[in-house]
């Protein structure tokens, strides 16, 4: 092959012109590719709120529903709950539930719209595990500080009866509040916010 | 001369295909040290088990149905109704952790006689890469048969990435196509474990061999046999790999079987640490088991998570104790490579990371207690101690002369014999034995020597603290 008196920078913008085009389109390729992973639109609306009646309900029974597959807790939180949890601020990480994702309206000290009834995603804010339910009073296995929450056996984190975790444990924040609202005094929606009466 | 049929088809392919030459070049031409010992076993056997997960792997897929409602009870089916169904199975989870085994052993063996180093870095970024591939393979592999620990193991897992800041959530979101573990996980993690992780396990496999045959092997002298060769260009102190040691290695092969049969036939769950007890349990979204811990393999990466007490950090913790190992050519700055030359102050080091390693893998079977963090936060110093620090103390080592040559290792068969003398002293029968029906005269009587084996012991200690200096 004859070299001389080629004009190679010819050569190289078709080399570097056909390399841009290829990665554009690799790209475009790459977008329904990688998406299709994204959780599928019969996912999305599996999401559906679920409707709960809490009117069987005693105090200081959890109930459990699923949503959007993940464990729904409802705590029908007993007077002498609600007191002990006002005493718990100063072993908190995050008392105020500031860094905490929650409803604009469970943002409030108890966590909830009405203050005996808590609903919260029952799935430790470290690495997803399903906390358990221990409203006992300084159980053996927990200790004597145990006032009564939500522990999780993987790896040892401590919430209160609110939701909120405690200092020294893995979890970084509280209990995910899911958006929810009373139907009727009976009824919540689990899956819809407050503001959407009437939707 | 009339050539047979046979012979002319030979040679008509061997003019299309380079059969001979490939076969000569990776086999009966290939010179490997002479020296090999029994740490030279597990690179083979890490391909036979890779042959055994394939063929396994493959029957299982014909009966396993990816799907949250059916995957449970086809796994159970596949145990109780397929013919020999029980055997595919064990015969693939015990495969999956002897795969570890050797693997672990295999890389053992690399650290000991510094198989990592120049020039044969590019060997073991390939062997990490396969580590990282196997560690993958098995982590989707046990989300399948969808247990409670499948399960569990799996949100835990993917919910690691969400630490990462900023896009955290939307890849864990993504990782698993749902907002919880569920159909979509398992069914993506099969087309991953069946398909795409293990073609890159083939290519990396590929890859390691041949960068390993154009460098050859290392030996546990740790000296280049190319540097002395024969007038045909042959080194000196190799061996051609085909027949030498393709028939050692089935040895290591048949000695390898009798253990992984005993366990596929008699332990197959070892105890919870193969095949653990919650994951009889189909999964239930609902609720965690009381104690969830990895499968053995991941437990010193797990309980090094589980050391560090803030979420991101323990994830950088835990995927810098794996980032580390790939770095480990460019950290040991001492150019001696094998431990027998390399200074105490190394063995003694190599020594702990060991221990270290072994314990951080118990604390991961264990409950986090406040004890048992604490320790795993002392060995997950170790662990990151021995590779960081390496660039100071491999420099100031105090090494010993290394030979020019391989030089000849007594086996422990050649010394037994002699250690059986030692340990045992003839006695004299007496006379109510010699009156015994069962008494042979043509027995010795050997008794155990406890002036022996207090010698044989005290030499044995002598010379393991002499090794280690």
């Amino acid at each position: 092959m004859i070299n001389e008196g080629v004009d190679k920078s010819k050569r190289q913008f078709l080399t570097s012109a056909l390399t841009v085009v290829g990665a554009v389109g690799t790209g475009y390729l790459a977008v329904p590719f990688l998406s299709q992973m994204q959780p599928s639109v019969k996912a999305m609306a599996a999401g559906a709120p679920v409707t709960v009646d809490i009117s069987k309900m005693e105090t200081g029974q959890l109930l459990r529903v699923e949503w959007r597959g993940k464990p729904v807790w409802i705590l029908n939180r007993t007077p002498e709950v609600l007191e002990t949890l006002k005493s718990l601020d100063s072993q908190l990480r995050d008392p105020k539930s500031e860094e905490s994702s929650q409803p604009e309206a469970s943002k409030n000290p108890g966590r909830s719209i009405k203050p005996e009834v808590f609903v919260a995603v029952g799935l430790c804010t470290h690495l997803g595990c399903s906390p358990t339910f221990r409203p006992e009073i300084a159980p053996h296995d927990l200790g004597e500080n145990w006032k009564g929450g939500f522990f999780c056996p993987c790896h040892g984190s401590w919430f209160d009866l609110a939701g909120r975790v405690y200092q020294g444990v893995p979890a970084p924040t509280n209990l995910e509040i899911p958006p929810y609202r009373y139907i009727n005094d009976t009824q919540i929606i689990v899956g819809e916010a407050p503001e959407e009466k009437g939707a | 001369m009339k050539i047979g049929r046979f012979a002319q088809t030979g040679n008509w392919i061997l003019a299309r295909f380079p059969l001979a030459k490939v076969w000569e070049e990776h086999m009966t031409h290939y010179y490997a040290p002479k020296n090999f010992n029994i740490w030279y076993f597990f690179g083979s056997l890490a391909l036979l088990v890779l042959v055994n997960q394939f063929v396994t792997g493959i029957l299982l897929t014909m009966n396993y149905k990816p799907d949250a409602k059916l995957a449970f009870d086809s796994v159970e089916y596949i145990m109780r109704d397929v013919h020999w169904g029980w055997l595919i199975r064990y015969m693939h989870s015990t495969g999956a952790s002897a795969f570890f085994i050797v693997v672990y052993l295999h890389m053992f063996r690399g650290v000991m006689y510094g198989s990592f180093k120049k020039p044969r870095e590019l060997i073991w970024i390939f062997g990490m890469l396969i580590f990282v591939c196997l560690m993958a393979e098995a982590f989707m592999g046990y989300l399948l048969p969808w247990g409670q620990m499948s399960y569990w193991g799996a949100q835990v897992i993917i919910s690691l990435f969400s630490a990462i800041p900023v896009i955290g959530e939307d890849l864990s979101l993504w990782v698993r196509g749902d907002y919880v573990v569920s159909d979509a996980t398992l069914n993506r993690f099969f087309a991953f474990h069946v398909i795409s992780v293990p073609l890159v396990l083939v290519m990396l496999v590929f890859m390691h061999i041949v960068a390993l045959h154009e460098v050859g092997s290392n030996n546990p002298d740790g000296i280049e046999i190319k540097k002395y060769k024969d007038e045909n260009g042959i080194p000196l102190d190799g061996i051609p790999f085909h027949p030498y040691y393709t028939v050692k290695d089935i040895v290591g092969v048949a000695v390898f079987l009798l253990f992984f049969a005993t366990v596929i036939f008699y332990m197959p769950e070892m105890g919870g640490y193969f095949l653990e007890h919650a994951n009889f349990i189909p999964a239930d979204p609902m609720k965690t088991p009381e104690h969830i811990a990895p499968v053995w393999y991941f437990t010193p990466f797990y309980a090094i998570l589980r050391a560090i007490p803030d979420k991101f950090a323990g994830v950088i913790g835990m995927g810098g104790a794996i980032v580390v190992l790939f770095l480990l050519p460019w950290l040991d700055r001492n150019p001696v490579k094998s431990i027998r030359y390399r200074s105490g102050f190394y063995k003694k080091a190599l020594l702990l990371f060991v221990i270290s390693f072994f314990c951080l893998g118990y604390l991961g079977t264990q409950p986090a207690t406040p004890t048992a963090t604490l320790f795993a936060r002392i060995f997950t110093v170790i662990y990151f101690g021995f590779f960081l620090l390496m660039p100071l103390y491999t420099r100031w080592e105090k090494t010993k002369p290394v030979p020019q040559r391989v030089t000849e290792e007594h086996g422990f068969d050649e010394q037994l014999p002699a250690l059986l003398e030692e340990i045992t002293e003839l006695k004299p029968a007496s006379s109510l034995e010699i009156g015994d029906p069962a008494f042979r005269s043509s027995f010795f009587n050997r008794r155990p020597n406890p002036d022996g084996i207090v010698k044989a012991i005290t030499r044995l200690a002598k010379n393991l603290k002499e090794s280690l200096d």
